[in-house]
Parts: C-alpha cells; sequence; structure tokens
C-alpha cells in the first residue's frame, strides 16, 4: 500500500524554518513539538533527580543544605508529574500517531490542537517561572497548611498545572472526535488498535478530572484572598479537605499517565510477535475499566491522614479492584507471546521490560491498598519504590518501547541496534538497582523525603544512588543514538516491522497529507496473514 | 520460616500487632513472588520456545481463551478479596485501642515532638512507656502536618493541626524505638526524630510515683540505677513538683473567664454547663444531632463557637482560636473531660 508519488516529499521537509514549524497545524509536526518540548523537561527533572541521588549518597550533608535538597525533589516530582509523564504519551505519540492510525487525513480540529500545544506550553511556563521565582519547597503533593505558609508559589504552580490541564482537554476533545468522525472506511470499533482504545480512555478521565484541579486552585485562592477558611486550620479550614481535592484529581492522574503507556504495550507486542493480540476486548475493557474505577479510589492517598474509618474501609476496598484489569493484561500481553515468532527488536526488549517492572509496580500497589500493611510502609520509601515502578517503569517503559518503535516513521531513519541494546540494558538494570533497594529500605521504615537518615541506611541508598547514574548513563546513550540517527541513520522502508495499523501504510516519514489515497480498512489491526 | 527470610528487610517487631503485620507482610511478598515468577517464567519460556529463527513460523490463529481468562481473572479477584478482608482485620487491631491504655499527649511542631503526661510532666522528643500494656498517644499539631511514626510498631498517625488524632501499641520489647516524622514538614523534617523508651513494669512504677528515668542508663537494667531517687528528682526539676494536667486545665477555665458563663456542677448559665458533657450527645440549634462529644468537637466549641451551636442558646461565645495554646487546649479539654 505504500506509495512515494511525491518525490521525496515529507512532513518534515515540505515547509522549512522554525515558523513553519510554531505555525503548523499538521498533527505529526505537532506530536513532534511536543515530544522535543517534553524531552527537554524530561532532561531537566532528571538532573534534579541526579542531585538528589547524589545528596543521598551519605547521610548528613553530602553536596547541599536541607532546604536546598527541599526545593530538588519538589523540582524532580513536579516537573516529571505535570510536565513529562502527563502529557508525554498522548501528546506526543497520541499526536503523531492517532490520525494516522485511523486513516484520518489530521485531528477533527487542527487549529485547536495547536493552540493545545501553545496552552500547554504557557502552563508549563508559568509552573516552571514559579518554581524558581518562588523556590517552592512543598514537594509535589502541595500539602496545606504547610504550602500555605511556605509561600504563595503553590498557588501558582496549581495555575501552571491547570492551564496545562486545559491543554490536556484540548487534545481529549480532538481524540475524541476524531476518533468517532474520522475512522477510514471499514476501521470498524472492533477494528480500532489498542492504543487508540487507551488514548480514548485517557482523553475521558482527563475531560472530567482536569475540572477538579480548576475548583481546589480556586478555593486556595478564594481562602488567601478573602480569609475564609477552607483548608486552613487556623481560619476554621480542613487541611484533610485539601488532600481530598488533590488526590481526586492526581489519582485519576496516574491513570492519564498508565493507561497510554499500556496503549502502547498492546501495539508494540503483537507486531514483534508477529500474533494477534490475546483477548482484544478483554484488554478494550479492562482499559476502561481502570479509567472508570480511578475516580473513587483517591482516599488511598490517606489512610493515616485522619479521614474516617469508613472511608478507609471503602477506598481500600474498591482500590483492590484497580489489581484485576491490571492483571488481566499483564496476562493478556504474556498470552500474545505464546506460538508467536518473536523479533527482539528495541520495541519487544522495551515491552518486556514494561511488563517485567510494571508487574511489579502493580504488585507492590496490593501492599499499599490494604489497610493493615498499608499504615507502615505509607510515606516510606516503599511508596517512592511503588510509584517509580509504575511511571518509570510503566510510563517511561512504554514510551521507549514507542520511541523506538516508531522513531522510524517520525524521523525517515533507522537507529543503531547495537547501541540501542547496551542502552536498554543499562536503562533497565539501572531502573531496577535504583528502586529495588527502596523498597526495603522503605519496609525498614525510612520515611519518604528526607534529607537525612540513619547510618543503618547508607549501605541501600548508595546503592541506589549509584543505579540512577547508571540509569542516567543509558539516557545519555541513549540521546546520542538517536541523534546520530537523525542526520546519519540508514533510511528507513515503510514498513520496517511489518505491523497491520494504518500509520505504517505510508512512507517513512509520512508525506504532508496523509494518505494520497484515502485508506480502506479489511482487516483487524493485529492480522498479519496478509502482510509478510 | 517464610517470616524469617523477609526479616532483614524489617525493622524489628516490638508488639504483637508488630508481629501480626509482619505475618500479612509475608503472605502479600511470596504471593506476590509466585505471580511475578509466573509471569516472568512465561516470558522467558516463550522466548526460548517461540523467538524468531529461520523456518519458525507464528500461530496467527491464537486469539483468546475464553475459560482461561475467566480463570485469571476470578483468581485474582477472590485473592485481593482475601488481602482485603485480612487487611482490614489487621487495621482494625492497629487502630482499636483497648479501654485500659494510658494515654500521652503528643504533640508535633516544627521540628519536634513534644509528650504529655497527666500528671503535667512533659518531654522533648522523648517519651516512656512500660511494656506489656497498651499505651495511647492523643496526636495533634502546632503549626503543618506531621505523622508520628513508631517502625518498631507498625504504626503511623498523621499529626493534623486544629485535631486530634490516636495511635496505640503496647510494646512487648524493653529498649529504644526510633519515632520518625513521616508527612513532610519542611526543612528539618528528616531531624524531626523521637525516642519512645519502653521500660520495664518495675521502672514504670517508680516512673508514674514521680521519679525521673535516666534513659543512658536504661541498657544496664537495675532499677535502682535508672531511676533518680525521689531527692535528686526533687533537686532537679525544682522544688515544685508538676501540675497534673486536671489542675492545669481548672485553672485555665477559670483565669480564661470560661466560668463566667460555665458551671462545672451542672447549672445552665449563659452557656450550658461543662459537667459530664465528654461522651455525652447533644443536639444542635440547626437540628443536627452528635452521639458523643469527642475531643475533637470539644476542641471546636471553643476555637470555632460558632461553627455549630448547642440548641437552647445564642451564639454569645468569643472565639478563643489564638488565645490558648495548644498545651493549655490539651489541659482545658482534659479537665472538662474529668468533670462527670
Ligand atoms: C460569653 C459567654 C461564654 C464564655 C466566656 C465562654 N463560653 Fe463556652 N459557650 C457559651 C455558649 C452560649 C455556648 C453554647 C452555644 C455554642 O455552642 O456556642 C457555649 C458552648 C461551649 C461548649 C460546647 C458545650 C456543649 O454542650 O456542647 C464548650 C465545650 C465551651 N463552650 C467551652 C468554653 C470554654 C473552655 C470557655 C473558656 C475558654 C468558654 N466556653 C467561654 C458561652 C461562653
Ligand atoms: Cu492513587
Ligand atoms: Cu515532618
Amino acid at each position: 500500500m505504500a506509495h512515494t508519488s511525491h518525490d521525496g516529499e515529507n512532513y518534515l521537509n515540505h515547509e522549512k524554518g522554525l515558523w513553519s514549524w510554531l505555525s503548523t497545524i499538521d498533527h505529526k509536526r505537532i506530536g513532534v513539538m511536543y515530544l522535543f518540548t517534553v524531552l527537554v523537561f524530561f532532561f531537566i527533572g532528571g538532573v534534579a533527580a541526579m542531585l538528589v541521588r547524589a545528596e543521598l549518597f551519605r547521610p548528613g550533608l553530602t553536596l547541599m543544605t536541607a532546604d536546598t535538597y527541599n526545593k530538588m525533589f519538589t523540582y524532580h516530582g513536579t516537573i516529571m508529574v505535570f510536565m513529562v509523564v502527563i502529557p508525554l504519551i498522548p501528546s506526543a505519540f497520541g499526536n503523531f500517531v492517532l490520525p494516522m492510525m485511523l486513516g484520518a487525513k489530521d485531528v477533527a480540529f487542527p487549529k485547536l490542537n495547536l493552540a493545545s500545544y501553545y496552552v500547554w506550553l504557557a502552563g508549563a511556563l508559568v509552573a516552571t517561572a514559579s518554581l524558581v521565582v518562588n523556590q517552592l519547597d512543598t514537594g509535589w503533593t502541595f500539602y496545606t497548611p504547610y504550602s500555605i505558609r511556605t509561600s504563595t508559589s503553590a498557588s501558582w504552580v496549581l495555575l501552571g498545572a491547570f492551564i496545562m490541564g486545559f491543554g490536556g482537554i484540548f487534545t481529549s476533545l480532538n481524540f475524541i472526535a476524531t476518533i468517532h468522525k474520522l475512522r477510514a472506511p471499514g476501521l470498524t470499533w472492533g477494528r480500532l488498535p489498542l492504543f487508540v482504545w487507551a488514548s480514548y480512555a485517557t482523553a475521558i478521565v482527563q475531560l472530567l478530572a482536569t475540572p477538579v484541579l480548576a475548583l481546589t486552585l480556586f478555593l486556595v485562592v478564594l481562602e488567601r484572598s478573602t480569609g475564609i477558611g477552607i483548608f486552613d486550620p487556623k481560619l476554621g479550614g480542613d487541611p484533610v479537605l485539601f488532600q481530598h481535592f488533590f488526590w481526586f484529581y492526581s489519582h485519576p492522574a496516574v491513570y492519564i499517565m498508565a493507561l497510554p503507556a499500556m496503549g502502547i504495550i498492546s501495539e508494540v507486542i503483537p507486531v514483534h510477535a508477529r500474533k494477534q493480540v490475546f483477548g482484544y476486548w478483554a484488554i478494550a475493557l479492562a482499559t476502561f475499566g481502570i479509567a472508570l474505577v480511578a475516580f473513587v479510589v483517591w482516599g488511598h492517598h490517606m489512610f493515616v491522614s485522619g479521614q474516617s474509618e469508613l472511608a478507609n474501609f471503602l477506598f481500600s476496598l474498591i482500590t483492590m479492584f484497580v489489581a484485576v484489569p491490571t492483571g488481566v493484561k499483564v496476562f493478556s500481553w504474556v498470552a500474545t507471546l505464546y506460538k508467536g515468532d518473536l523479533h527482539f527488536r528495541m520495541p519487544l526488549l522495551y515491552a518486556f521490560a514494561f511488563i517485567f517492572v510494571f508487574t511489579i509496580g502493580g504488585l507492590t500497589g496490593v501492599f499499599l491498598a490494604a489497610l493493615g500493611s498499608n499504615v507502615h510502609l505509607t510515606d516510606t520509601y516503599f511508596v517512592v519504590a511503588h510509584f517509580h515502578y509504575v511511571m518509570v517503569g510503566g510510563t517511561i517503559m512504554g514510551m521507549l518501547a514507542g520511541l523506538h518503535h516508531w522513531f522510524p516513521k517520525m524521523s525517515g531513519r533507522m537507529y543503531s541496534e547495537g547501541w540501542a541494546r547496551v542502552s536498554w540494558f543499562l536503562v533497565f538494570m539501572g531502573f531496577n538497582i535504583t528502586f529495588f533497594p527502596q523498597f526495603i529500605v522503605g519496609s525498614q521504615g525510612m520515611p519518604r523525603r528526607y534529607y537525612d537518615y540513619v547510618p543503618e541506611f547508607t549501605t541501600l541508598n548508595q546503592i541506589s544512588s549509584v543505579g540512577a547514574w547508571i540509569i542516567g548513563v543509558g539516557f545519555v546513550l541513549m540521546a546520542l543514538y538517536l541523534l546520530h540517527a537523525l542526520f546519519r541513520g540508514a533510511k528507513a522502508p515503510p514498513n520496517p516491522w511489518g505491523a497491520a495499523t494504518l500509520e505504517w501504510a505510508q512512507d517513512s516519514p509520512p508525506p504532508f497529507h496523509n494518505f494520497d489515497k484515502d485508506p480502506v480498512v479489511t482487516h483487524g489491526p493485529y492480522d498479519y496473514r496478509t502482510s509478510h | 520460616m517464610l517470616v524469617d527470610i523477609l526479616r532483614s528487610t524489617l525493622p524489628m517487631a516490638g508488639s504483637d500487632v508488630a508481629r501480626d503485620w509482619d505475618a500479612f507482610y509475608a503472605f502479600l511478598t511470596w504471593t506476590s513472588t509466585i505471580f511475578f515468577v509466573g509471569v516472568v517464567a512465561a516470558m522467558v519460556i516463550f522466548t526460548i520456545k517461540y523467538r524468531h529463527r529461520a523456518g519458525h513460523k507464528a500461530d496467527t490463529e491464537v486469539h483468546g481463551n475464553v475459560p482461561l481468562e475467566i480463570v485469571w481473572t476470578v483468581i485474582p479477584t477472590i485473592l485481593v478479596m482475601v488481602v482485603f478482608v485480612w487487611g482490614y482485620a489487621l487495621y482494625r487491631d492497629m487502630v482499636t485501642a483497648p479501654g485500659d491504655s494510658v494515654e500521652i499527649k503528643a504533640i508535633g511542631k516544627q521540628w519536634l515532638w513534644q509528650f504529655q503526661y497527666d500528671d503535667g510532666r512533659s518531654y522533648t522528643n522523648k517519651v516512656f512507656v512500660p511494656v506489656n500494656r497498651p499505651v495511647k498517644f492523643i496526636i495533634t499539631s502546632e503549626d503543618v502536618l506531621h505523622s508520628f511514626f513508631v517502625p518498631n510498631m507498625r504504626v503511623k498517625k498523621d499529626a493534623v493541626p486544629g485535631r486530634y488524632t490516636t495511635v496505640w501499641f503496647e510494646a512487648t520489647a524493653e529498649g529504644a524505638h526510633i519515632v520518625y516524622c513521616a508527612e513532610y514538614c519542611g526543612t528539618q523534617h528528616s531531624g524531626m526524630l523521637a525516642t519512645v523508651y519502653a521500660v520495664s513494669p518495675e521502672i514504670w512504677r517508680r516512673f508514674i510515683q514521680g521519679r525521673e528515668i535516666d534513659e543512658n542508663k536504661l541498657a544496664s537494667g537495675a532499677a535502682d540505677e535508672v531511676t533518680m531517687s525521689a531527692a535528686a528528682t526533687e533537686s532537679k526539676g525544682g522544688a515544685e513538683r508538676p501540675i497534673s494536667l486536671i489542675d492545669q486545665g481548672r485553672g485555665l477555665v477559670a483565669s480564661k473567664g470560661c466560668v463566667a458563663c460555665h458551671s462545672v456542677d451542672g447549672k445552665q448559665g449563659i452557656g450550658p454547663s461543662l459537667k459530664g458533657i465528654h461522651g455525652a450527645g447533644v443536639d444542635f440549634a440547626n437540628g443536627d444531632h452528635l452521639e458523643a462529644r469527642d475531643l475533637n468537637y470539644l476542641r471546636e466549641a471553643i476555637e470555632f463557637p460558632n461553627a455549630r451551636l448547642v440548641k437552647g442558646y445564642g451564639p454569645m461565645m468569643p472565639t478563643f482560636r489564638g488565645m490558648v495554646s495548644e498545651t493549655e487546649l490539651t489541659a482545658m479539654l482534659e479537665y472538662i473531660k474529668s468533670l462527670k
């Protein structure tokens, strides 16, 4: 189906110059712009992480004062959550591949799409500016009353997050409309790639959850300006109420981060195992199951906050049900490998890494969902390890699977498989070396956000810090071979992996106008009998 | 046995509840390990059997297996329900303090822990408790959130400003148990440490008689050496013995002018009598009803008197927010509690 009717014309070279990028309404270019911007933030957040780990290499003062350290983990958390992990997959990869997967020329509202980028960028800059100007040291959770007392900046970061949320809302609206209206003939709901299902569920979660952030922000600002007590006990407010609002948004946000990564894994495994996905409908339904439950489990972050025992009972009970659809997905991915023809190229290697770490992340989630075990483990390094296994192990590994899967499509170049394997090994090993010891040091009782610790915890912290640097080296290497590939890499064929979804049915990189001939879909997304 | 292997990943178990906790943790860890090993083993086996090589082809017909999918939905569902029930039962034990607990007040502030006994003595960053007797901490904070965390007892509870929360444990092991602040609270968050000293019944007996404990000598054991003589205690703490919380409270209720509106013997005044209100029900002017007036209600009545007006009374009471310290509030409430 691939055709080259434009003599090498493609979306990258059909117009040149910075302005042609900044003013583009092409979903592919907007996706690339998002990817680039998010990776810049990923770099900044990563540097903060390296500094945090360096400080923790020894107890007491190693490198910086306690106040600087507190700012450092606040920068790391805020940037990674709001500027990286939330937008990364939907905005970068979603924008790039989703319309093509549907056989569409673009998203339903291309101008809104460009607006989403600038709105998101404005929010990100507001948040960054206030982090730096106000020297925020509250942690990314901004708990009251501490956040009210230290400085005014928590409301600015919340404002930034809210503006970014609007960018997310625009993207979500676009995806929902595009999925409903712009599917190619023959692309029935049962033939939708699972990444599309995941993007759909994510879009709904994002649409519903973001307004809560707006409400929280509004209340914080109201409290400050009028002095009526909402969150501050000095004014008669309730600090625990802030936690409710915060997690009512931020728990679903966890699924805004995780679901798209799961979508990528559902895409990558069949392609590189050359086999139909196992349990297509089970995975699609599990996606929606998780999205639904996401809204009614926020209280599991607050089991020792003093909320009522009834709330604890219910939140623990409901949270247990997150484990079931998550398990279904993991089992289905593994079962997809059965009787496959496994090509261990980078995307599949990252998918394996994903399943490995995400399974640990999910299982340790059960430790935290159960009330009794939660009491000891919550607010310790066990939680830090758990959510890094889910968010780095899940979202970032999923993103890396997607990056290596779609890089040839985006850039038109192949990267060096050899260096990529070395980097994969460093990132995967480094990740486990960094975060596995944190489960142990957490069980032993080391609380999170600790600048200093008792000498018994030194060894485990040192292993963890060394692991972080190994990850760092892995990422630097990755940046190098990807940059090299961009300029010197071998030309990528239209469909290097023999995938059956529509984004591969045109040249790499794709032409500026997707699909000269409107595609007609005649088979499922993972039907490899007809292709190669 | 399965618990023992995990011992090195856990702090010492200083109570029976901590031992129950360890058993639950072992169950979770081993069940998770079985699942994890299963998933990884499947990946390894499939890697070996189905890796790409010349002549090998995928079987494109496999796309699902309903019985298998039902099995791997139902089994995890049952397992997580077991986890939930077990976890909840354990949690009930962890949060339900026995009625005969020794009560100690703990106040968190940036960046120290203050402990107060009913007899008026108070200590910073150290607290003495008896072994083999339940001890209950009534926790609050003077400024921001903190969290009272004793890893050896496997208990933790946030210290919330403007509110009381509780934690209890029954230490079975004598010795020092570290207390961390587990809720981020600013610069010295990681330095906000305290120690729980669990002491023998004999030393505890002397302690509640008013003698002081020298925690540096605790390891050596002998009660005579550890507790200072009454005379030494006197000279160290000055001549006057500390005033008990109840007496402090009685003095404050008088000096702050509460008695102008509140009797302490049951007679109605401008406001309801304070006698017997703790633990009893109350009707509010807005029609609401409270089953039992607890400490959190009483402190709200003092700090925000108009939040919920007692039925039959007007909004006459001025607020005392910011005019009584956290320790004064504790003492007044202790006194009101004692008016039976
Ligand atoms: C000017 C009179 C006045 C003063 C002074 C006053 N109160 Fe009150 N208080 C009232 C009135 C009237 C009510 C009932 C209406 C309400 O709930 O506010 C009340 C209610 C209460 C209640 C709730 C009683 C219940 O039955 O639930 C408590 C507890 C209380 N006061 C404690 C105090 C304390 C402690 C002080 C001193 C620090 C104090 N009050 C000072 C007038 C007063
Ligand atoms: Cu959550
Ligand atoms: Cu703290």
